[in-house]
C-alpha cells in the first residue's frame, strides 16, 4: 500500500481523523467568530447596497463550497467506482448533505438579498439561478439514489454515475454570468483583473470562506466516522447472528 | 486487461463523451439563455419581438424623468443602441431602490409601435463592484467615478 490508498483503510482513517477533528472544530468556532463580527459589525456597507451588502458574506462562500463539494463529491465517487473503496464511497456520499445544504443557503440567502436590491426574490429565466437550482436537484437525486439501493455497492455504483455525469453542470454555473446576458452579477473575485471588492471587504470575506471550509472539514470528517462505526456494528451484529 | 484498468477507461470515456455533449448543447442553446435583450441586441434582430420580453442594459446618465410622480421615463443603453422606455409606478410598483442612472437595469414588457418599451416591471441589476460609501465619495472627487461607463 502506497499514496493515498494508506488513507483508504478504515483503521488509520480513524487515527487520523481523531486527530485532526479537534483542531478543524476549534478552527471553525474561531474563523466563525472572527468572520461573523468582521462580516456584521467589522466591514463598511457597501456604497449602494447599504448593509444588504452583508448577506453577500454567508451567500458567497456558501456558493463557492456548494460547488466545491460536489467537484469533490465527484473526485471520491470516482475513485470509489474505479478502485472499489468503500471509503471513498461512504466519502462521496457523505459529501452530499452537506453540500445540498450550502445549495439551499446560497439559494436563501440569495433570494433574500434579490428581493430588496433587484426587485425579485428568483427569476427562472436566469441562468446562473436556473443552473443552481439544477445542481440543489443533483444533490437531492444523488441522496435519493443511495436511499433506492439495499447494496451499498450497488447504490455506490450508480450514485457515482450521477455525480459524474452531474460534473457538466459545474463550468454552466461558473461560466453562466460570463457566457449569457444574466440578472446576477458576474465573478468580482476570482476573475480577470482580480478582484472588484474593495479590500476593506474582501478579507472579511475571505474569513468567512474559510470558516466555511473548516466546517466543511469537520462536518465530514464526524459523518464519515459515524458511518464507518456504523457498518462495523451492522458487521458485528450479522456475525453474531450467523454463529 | 485488469476490472480496474477497465472501470478507469469507461471513466475516462464516460467524461469525454460527456464533455462533448455539453459543448454540442452549449452551441446549440447559444444565446437562447439570455435572461434579456441589450438594444444593442434588439437592434441585429430581423424583426423586434412581438410578445413580452426583457430589455436589459444601462440606464441612460440623465435619462430618467417623471411625467407626473408616478410616471416613469429613462432611456436602456449599451453603448451600441438605446430604447426610450415608460414605467407606470402607480400601476406596476415602485422601481427597486438600486434603479439609478448610469446603473444596470432590466425591464419586462413590451415594444410599442413608436419603439418605447412599455414595461411592467423594472429590476434593478448590481454590478460586479463592491466598495464603501468612502471610496466611491473618493473616486467621484478624482473624477474617476464611472469611467467607461457609456455617457
Amino acid at each position: 500500500m502506497s499514496g493515498w490508498h494508506r488513507f483508504a483503510n478504515p483503521t488509520r482513517f480513524s487515527r487520523l481523523s481523531a486527530r485532526i477533528l479537534p483542531w478543524a472544530l476549534a478552527l471553525t468556532i474561531v474563523l466563525f467568530a472572527v468572520g461573523l463580527y468582521l462580516a456584521l459589525v467589522g466591514s463598511p456597507p457597501d456604497a449602494r447596497q447599504k448593509d444588504t451588502v452583508r448577506i453577500m458574506y454567508i451567500h458567497v462562500p456558501a456558493a463557492w463550497m456548494a460547488l466545491a463539494t460536489y467537484v469533490l463529491m465527484a473526485v471520491f465517487s470516482g475513485m470509489g467506482f474505479i478502485w472499489k473503496h468503500p471509503l471513498a464511497d461512504i466519502a462521496a456520499k457523505n459529501c452530499a448533505p452537506i453540500g445540498a445544504s450550502f445549495t439551499l443557503l446560497a439559494l436563501i440567502t440569495g433570494a433574500l438579498w434579490g428581493a430588496p436590491m433587484w426587485g425579485t426574490w428568483w427569476e427562472w429565466g436566469d441562468a446562473r439561478l436556473t443552473s443552481f437550482l439544477i445542481l440543489f436537484f443533483l444533490y437531492l437525486g444523488y441522496m435519493a439514489l443511495w436511499q433506492v439501493f439495499e447494496d451499498p455497492e450497488k447504490a455506490a455504483r450508480a450514485a457515482a454515475i450521477l455525480a459524474l455525469v452531474g460534473l457538466i453542470n459545474i463550468p454552466v454555473i461558473h461560466f453562466s454570468v460570463q457566457w449569457w446576458n444574466t440578472l446576477h452579477q458576474p465573478a468580482s473575485v476570482f476573475r480577470r483583473g482580480g478582484p472588484t471588492i474593495d479590500p476593506a471587504m474582501l478579507w472579511p470575506l475571505f474569513v468567512m470562506l474559510f470558516a466555511f471550509k473548516a466546517y466543511f472539514v469537520s462536518v465530514l470528517l464526524l459523518r464519515i466516522r459515524a458511518e464507518v462505526a456504523e457498518r462495523r456494528v451492522r458487521a458485528l451484529q450479522m456475525m453474531q447472528a450467523e454463529a | 486487461m485488469k476490472r480496474k484498468t477497465q472501470r478507469m477507461i469507461y471513466v475516462g470515456a464516460g467524461l469525454a463523451i460527456l464533455a462533448f455533449a455539453g459543448l454540442l448543447a452549449f452551441f446549440a442553446i447559444g444565446d437562447n439563455v439570455r435572461f434579456f435583450y441589450s438594444p444593442g441586441d434588439l437592434k441585429q434582430l430581423a424583426s423586434p419581438p412581438t410578445q413580452s420580453f426583457h430589455l436589459g442594459g444601462l440606464v441612460k446618465a440623465g435619462s430618467v424623468h417623471k411625467d407626473n410622480e408616478m410616471m416613469l421615463r429613462f432611456t436602456v443603453t449599451d453603448g451600441a443602441a438605446e430604447v426610450p422606455v415608460v414605467y407606470d409606478q402607480t400601476e406596476h410598483g415602485l422601481v427597486p431602490d438600486l434603479f439609478a442612472e448610469g446603473q444596470g437595469a432590466v425591464a419586462e414588457g413590451k415594444l410599442g409601435d413608436d419603439g418605447t418599451f412599455v414595461a411592467t416591471r423594472v429590476l434593478a441589476k448590481h454590478d460586479e463592484n463592491y466598495m464603501p460609501p468612502e471610496v466611491t465619495d473618493a473616486l467621484k472627487r478624482s473624477g474617476e467615478w464611472q469611467r467607461g461607463r457609456p455617457e
